[in-house]
């Protein structure tokens, strides 16, 4: 009896030991890789005696995290802007933002409008743009060449090129089939049968696949070492390769680049909001943002930058989108519940195909 | 049970509480780590969503199971391949045992056992990297296959099923050769010596006299290796590569893909099942009963 007693003593004390912990005084991010760059926390540790606490996931972990705590364990989480509304409706794990803590001034209005379009629920935004960039082509030009994502199934390139087996290439694929996916969320039967003929064409290029790549350094090893010429992939990875051996290009593909957002969010349980709404303005400042897109090779949300950038990765970007952004990319829109079991069950079917 | 005299009489109730005290700390963890979560995926797996917020008891997670051919053939293909992986294991696991315990003398027996030993230092991970360093095509052994001009040019050596079976086997083997050695170990030499001196042949030897004997161990390591295998994720994952397919894959993107938590319980179900029935089959047939083959190995 004494040891269960001290032990619950114990116990006791170590909780209120944990809650003790100035919440004010820490910031928990889950993000992506890169995406907060340790001089970046330092600074902003300096200016505002908050510490930056990091852990690195993807989207899916990211909500899944979320989800199994109720929203609890972080103060702010960067989920792609697609990953807002249908995730909040479904388990409600994030909190509205509070637009009046915000510094809406240092957003590039056209990138926070496309944001408000699509992570907006009930009249309550849920999300505020941080990073961006698009999906795409990357093509070792000195074995071949490619215009669409249709050409990874080429006879002549099989074995030899790589993409995800995630709902981004379905995407692709639809699109290259000269369909759009997006316009068909809202028609469930539509949007099945589209998705059943993208995972046939799919299946058919199975053989073509050397390896569906899981994350960003499997693919650009494989680019690298020549084992892989022809690959579905971010702007960036092609631009870091192109710098690496100029053979390698980001190619736009004719049925267009997929543009991808990742946003700030306040999940639901977080304890520090003051602190988040302080680092949201703090990225966003110009000069911390350029330094931001810099070091992670992908576009900011803050206006202002475009002199501070890099200008290598500028005019990369410029030869890739001669029509600017906003002309050559199909955003993705809000994923509505419940499409990705039914996305799900047809990647499933693409993995187990010979 | 201490047995403190006649001075202090130990009362039967006092007995019982004290077992129930030591006893305290492992139910504990028995019940709030194993029988709680599992309480809560089977009533996971048993109901469905109808809209945001609103589920209803149902059987759906197991109808889509046997609906969609694709998920039971990735399951029968996961026992046949952990079942073939057991049986790779063993045949590569008991000439090792059998060197370690019966020809290796001392300190070569110990020198053997610890390079047995060496390769688990290091993490499933690492390990299984190693594989994709040696067997990728731009990778050693392709390399060295064009040197030897077995090959004209690199072949891919990654993603196939015997690339999975080979590393599962790596992998699982020190579990298969620490309890053969175990069992090993306790059979006498003059019982072999006997079979031989009346004319029994080696293999006669092997299936009368040492296979009986070491028949527990080779229980306890199969399940063991089996179970490790049936539940493994990296190894088939990252070898296994686009056409790896593997179960427990299917659960973590259930999980952690696709958010359908519902769907993946109902497989994890479906998988403890599986386990369940393939073990109490493999006891069946080798005529052992669970409660020996844990207490000899």
């Amino acid at each position: 009896m004494r040891t269960l007693i001290a032990g619950v003593l114990a116990l006791f004390l170590v909780l209120s030991g944990c809650s003790r912990l100035d919440n004010s005084k820490r910031l928990r991010i889950i993000t992506w890789s890169d995406y907060v760059p340790a001089d970046v926390a330092a600074e902003f540790e300096k200016e505002t005696g908050i510490h930056v606490e990091l852990t690195l996931s993807n989207n899916e972990e990211m909500i899944s995290k979320l989800h199994a705590t109720g929203g609890a364990g972080y103060d702010l989480a960067q989920p792609s802007q697609d990953r807002i509304t249908g995730v909040q409706r479904e388990f409600g794990l994030y909190r509205p933002m509070d637009l009046s803590q915000v510094k809406l001034e240092q957003f590039r209005p056209e990138i926070l409008a496309i944001t408000r379009r699509i992570a907006t629920l009930d009249g309550k935004l849920y999300a505020l743009p941080y990073l961006w960039g698009s999906e795409g082509l990357v093509v070792n030009s000195k074995y071949t060449t490619v215009s669409d994502y249709g050409d990874l199934c080429r006879a002549d390139l099989k074995g030899k090129t790589s993409m995800r087996l995630r709902r981004p290439t379905l995407m692709a694929f639809a699109f290259a089939s000269g369909k759009d996916p997006f316009a068909l969320y809202d028609n469930p039967k539509a949007y099945e049968a589209l998705m059943e003929d993208v995972g046939k064409t799919l299946s058919a290029c199975k053989s073509n696949v050397r390896f569906f790549f899981d994350n960003r350094d499997q693919l650009l090893n494989g680019m690298r070492s020549g084992e892989v010429v022809a690959a579905m992939m971010w702007d960036t990875g092609g631009w870091t390769l192109n710098r690496e051996n100029p053979d390698i290009r980001y190619v736009v593909p004719k049925s267009g680049a997929l543009g991808w957002l990742d946003t700030f969010a306040l999940p639901y349980k977080g304890r520090n909001d003051a602190g988040a709404y302080r680092w949201i303005n703090f990225t966003m400042r110009p000069d911390i943002a350029a330094r931001i897109t810099r070091k992670v090779g992908n576009w900011t949300a803050a206006r202002g930058t475009e002199e501070l950038v890099d200008q290598t990765m500028r005019a990369q970007f410029n030869a890739s989108f001669p029509g600017g952004a906003f002309s050559g990319i199909n955003w993705y829109p809000a994923i509505p519940a419940g499409l990705e079991a039914q996305e799900g069950r047809i990647l499933d079917r693409v993995k187990a195909a010979n | 049970m201490v047995d403190i005299g006649d001075a202090t009489p130990v009362r039967a109730w006092q007995r019982r509480l004290i077992l129930i005290l030591l006893l305290a700390p492992a139910l504990l963890w028995l019940f709030a780590l194993i029988v709680l979560p599992h309480v809560q995926l089977a009533l996971l797996s048993l109901r469905e969503r109808v809209a945001p917020h609103v589920y209803q008891p149902s059987l759906a997670q197991f109808h889509t199971f046997f609906a969609e051919p694709l998920y039971w053939q990735v399951f029968v293909r996961t026992a046949l391949l952990s079942i073939v992986a057991t049986a790779l294991t063993l045949l590569v696991a008991f000439p090792i045992a059998w060197v370690i315990t019966k020809v290796a003398r001392g300190r070569a027996s110990a020198l053997l056992f610890v390079v047995c030993l060496i390769p688990f230092w290091v993490s499933e991970t690492v390990r299984a990297l190693g594989w994709l360093i040696l067997l990728r095509e731009s990778g050693v052994l392709p390399a060295l296959l064009v040197k030897l001009g077995l090959t004209a040019v690199p072949v891919e050596l990654l993603y196939h099923d015997a690339t999975i079976l080979t590393g599962l086997v790596y992998t699982s083997l020190l579990f298969m050769v620490v309890p053969l050695v175990s069992s090993l170990e306790s059979l006498d030499n003059s019982l072999i010596e006997a079979a031989y001196d009346l004319g029994a042949s080696g293999f006669a030897t092997l299936k009368n006299i040492v296979i009986p004997h070491a028949a527990p161990g080779i229980t306890a390591g199969c399940i063991v290796v089996f179970m490790l295998t049936l539940g493994n994720y990296l190894t088939p994952n990252l070898l296994g590569g686009k056409n790896s397919q593997w179960f427990t894959e299917l659960i973590y993107t259930q999980f952690i893909v696709r958010f359908n938590w519902e769907q993946g319980a109902a497989f994890g179900f479906l998988l403890l099942g599986l386990s369940t029935a393939i073990v109490a089959v493999g006891l069946r047939l080798s005529g052992q009963r669970f409660v020996d083959v844990m207490r000899r190995s």
